[in-house]
């Protein structure tokens, strides 16, 4: 579950050390834009040592590392593979940059006696090469689980505006989502960088899920609660996936095919939505076994 | 002797007297005594206002040893305390008691005058800044008395603490000594906590920097309680009178503890109609009241009263129909003493019906859900805001005891280590407020209950809140800080620590 995942500067301990308490799914401990060229030794340390030091409560430990174009990623990798993080985010991610970060993770994990392919990828799609090659780029290594979307970079390199409503990442958005879910992993939208805005974060997350995002990063602790209401299922989906379930379980007793529910057809798709509608609010708590 | 807080305590102390120890929150409450007061009355046509300072004092017949009191009204900006001190010594006064509801850093001059002997002894509620570390370095002569706001008013009502002259910081007063703190230039709306010190010293001067014809209205301190008036240039600082505006905080850890609490009051089953509420005006604190203002209004639930030390942000829900009333005993900010003078229902309290266990019932006694600081909070629960890490005073109980004392549900909430250090240890430096009156401790990593509570555990059972012992807290935290070595204090005795009823709850020693 990656409803939310929570940027964190790679070089703050009191942040770093806090940072699994504050709601998130996901921990993305940054190496890379957060922490300038003379801090990179000590912050790539500071996580090693986090890593093996702290309790992460429960949350996925994401190490965003440095491009692989510089030395400065193959250090990273070398450095935090060995201690097992759940996942590394690849900056700028093209298909011969994931194929190449699987061997050198296989390696390690070779080395360290870790289950092969227990490191998992997730590419950082923020260039317009990116997003054409987005398919690609997943199906490159089993390791990859999501990919995250860069709108930042993205409309940089593409020489767009940036707006608040989106409009410009439409089509990035939409070709990831496709992408993502004919491979089956998570499709993590771009941050919303209004810090103080919430009405349009909650507006920005409900535009992103419309069209099939499953989660979205947050670059500040305050974000996190909204990410995650508007990621998980709402109690009306809830109560209608219940009733689905419950109105299926009556027609297989009935020894009925097809049912229906409301006046609606239910088939094999819709029940395969209210099943999943219903996994995924127990994996958060919303509902008991 | 060992008090009920397991402290060990001398018979009897130098420059405090016999020890009476702390024997239990609720033991000594009961029947009491009120003291007489001796006044001058007042023939008519006498005249209150003197040209000076001096004039009041001489008037007032000061003398070596006497006993000096001020109101902490005007709180950081306070001019008052340092001019009628600056004015005593350049009388060449010695021995005089400094009895200060609060002390904060602008009373840095002070220190000069405890070095000097003019000033031998001090009784407050809360001090901190050089004035704080000069006692915890031993140079007053004897031992700071350190009350509770409640308790200063108990000790004051039953002679335990005599006052021979209050000085009244007075943002406006008329020539005949009707005082209010809404109007004038150094306005810090309620007057509350120099209530007992008008009713109860031998004298009383009204020092002001707004002099009015009389009578002025409205009346918070009348004149039949004030001999005489002094009018000055200033009496404080603006700036540092009252905050402009009081902020919640956006520290994400603030925030997450703030939420918790605020889930934790939900689930007491005290959050319904007629809700009773007090929160101080840090970030944190303030944070619990949003959310909490969050509760209230997706449930329509319409509270009683807030109460203590107000803030705009409490003014706000009570403007918005969430509470009826307002008990007022401070103005944090200018919203609040906006709201104090033109609503009715924002109505104003004395030191005394706010938390003095030895009269009728306070206002603490009707509280459902207070929420409280620490510095330290150890496993019996017991709190410390007294000292800090290092052992020096920085704080003191304030309206905590009190408060903890009277409320349903009594909240610390802290964050489980600040500055390295942890918050929960197995023995507090100093006992300020004793655990058997402290309900639960809420941190961003967990919620710990006091035992005691078996109705609170037995309701959150079922509930989705992350409940730890309070042993597993403390774990929690020397795993992320490791255990700090132990402060080292000399033998002697720099302060002594009153409970609200009188009793020593613990003494502060000298730091090394």
């Amino acid at each position: 579950m990656r409803r939310s995942m929570l940027f964190i500067p790679g070089n703050n301990p009191s942040m770093i050390q806090n940072a699994p308490i504050l709601g998130a799914d996901s921990i993305i401990l940054d190496l890379e834009d957060a922490v300038s060229i003379d801090e990179k030794d000590s912050a790539r340390f500071l996580v090693r040592n986090a890593l093996l030091e702290l309790d992460f409560n429960g949350c996925e430990k994401v190490v965003r590392i440095n491009s692989i174009n510089t030395e400065l990623g193959y250090e990273d990798i070398d450095v935090i593979a060995k201690v097992k993080p759940d996942a590394l985010l690849v900056p700028k991610a093209t298909e011969d940059a994931i194929k190449e970060i699987d061997e050198l993770i296989s390696t390690i994990e070779g080395e360290e006696g870790f289950k092969l392919g227990s490191i998992k990828l997730i590419p950082l799609i923020e260039t317009a090469f990116g997003v054409e090659d987005v398919f690609n780029i997943v199906k490159s290594s089993k390791r990859v689980a999501a990919v995250l979307l860069g709108a930042e970079d993205l409309t940089a390199d593409m020489e767009i505006k940036r707006t608040k409503e989106g409009e410009e990442i439409f089509y990035a958005r939409s070709r990831i989502v496709s992408a993502c879910k004919a491979l089956k992993v998570d499709a993590i939208d771009t941050p919303f960088t209004d810090i103080n805005d919430f009405e349009g974060l909650k507006r920005d997350c409900q535009r992103a899920k419309l069209i099939g995002m499953t989660g979205k990063a947050a670059v500040n602790p305050r974000q996190i609660d909204t990410i995650n209401e508007v990621f998980s299922p709402s109690m009306e989906d809830i109560e209608w996936a219940k009733r689905v379930i419950a109105a299926y379980d009556e027609a297989q007793r009935e020894g009925k095919g097809v049912f229906s529910l409301d006046g609606k057809m239910v088939d094999a798709p819709v029940l395969a939505r209210a099943k999943n509608v219903l996994e995924k609010a127990k994996a958060i708590g919303l509902i008991k076994e | 002797m060992i008090n009920a807080v397991k402290r060990e305590l001398p018979e009897y102390i130098e420059g405090y007297g016999k020890v009476k120890p702390f024997i239990g929150a609720y033991e000594n409450i009961g029947e009491v005594k009120k003291t007489s007061v001796k006044i001058k009355s007042v023939k008519p046509g006498e005249n209150k206002v003197l040209p000076s300072l001096r004039d009041a004092l001489l008037k007032c017949g000061i003398e070596d040893g006497k006993t000096l009191s001020f109101h902490h009204h005007l709180r950081n900006g306070d001019y008052v305390l340092n001019m009628v001190l600056e004015e005593v010594a350049k009388l060449g006064i010695k021995d005089i008691k400094v009895a200060a509801s609060s002390i904060f850093p602008c009373h840095a001059p002070l220190v000069e005058h405890i070095k000097n002997g003019v000033v031998t002894q001090i009784y407050t509620n809360y001090m901190s800044g050089l004035v704080a570390e000069a006692v915890s370095y031993g140079f007053l002569k004897y031992p700071a008395i350190m009350h509770t706001h409640g308790g200063r008013a108990r000790a004051i009502e039953s002679g335990d603490l005599r006052i021979d002259i209050a000085f009244i910081a007075a943002p406006t007063c008329d020539t005949y000594g009707n005082i209010n703190g809404v109007e004038g230039k150094s306005a810090c709306g309620s007057l509350g906590y120099a209530i007992p010190d008008a009713m109860y010293a031998e004298r009383v001067v009204a020092i002001t920097d707004n002099l009015v014809d009389y009578p002025a209205c409205p009346i918070e301190i009348s004149q039949e309680y004030v001999d005489y008036i002094v009018k000055v240039d200033a009496i404080g600082d603006p700036k540092g009178i009252v905050s402009g505006t009081t902020r919640i905080t956006k520290d994400p850890v603030g925030l997450k503890i703030a939420k918790l609490a605020a889930q934790l009051i939900d689930e007491s089953g005290l959050l319904k109609d007629g809700f009773s509420f007090q929160t101080g005006a840090g970030g944190t604190s303030l944070a619990v009241a949003a959310y909490v203002k969050d509760i209230m209004k997706r449930k329509n639930i319409k509270g009683s009263f807030a109460a203590g030390g107000i803030t705009g942000y409490i003014v706000e829900m009570f403007e918005e129909g969430l509470f009826k009333t307002l008990f007022d005993v401070q103005c944090f900010d200018l919203k609040a003493v906006e709201s104090y003078k033109n609503n009715k229902a924002h109505q104003g309290m004395s030191a005394s019906m706010y938390g003095n266990p030895h009269n009728k019932g306070a206002v603490v006694n009707n509280l459902d859900v207070m929420i409280l600081g620490a510095t330290e909070i150890d496993t019996d629960f017991n709190v410390n805001v007294t000292t800090g890490s290092n052992g020096i005073i920085m704080g003191g109980s304030g309206g905590h005891s009190d408060t903890a004392a009277g409320a349903k549900l009594a909240i610390v909430v802290t964050q489980l280590t600040k500055a390295r250090l942890p918050i929960i240890v197995d023995r507090v430096t100093t006992v300020t407020t004793p655990g058997e009156t402290i309900d639960a401790v809420v941190t961003e990593r967990g919620i710990a209950i006091n035992p005691k509570r078996k109705d609170l555990l037995e309701r959150l059972k079922d509930s989705n809140l992350p409940i730890f012992t309070i042993e597993e807290l403390k774990n929690m935290a020397e795993r992320l800080t490791g255990v700090p070595e132990k402060i080292e204090f000399d033998e002697r005795i720099v302060a002594v620590v009153e409970y609200r009823d009188g009793t020593v709850i613990d003494v502060v020693r000298q730091v090394r």
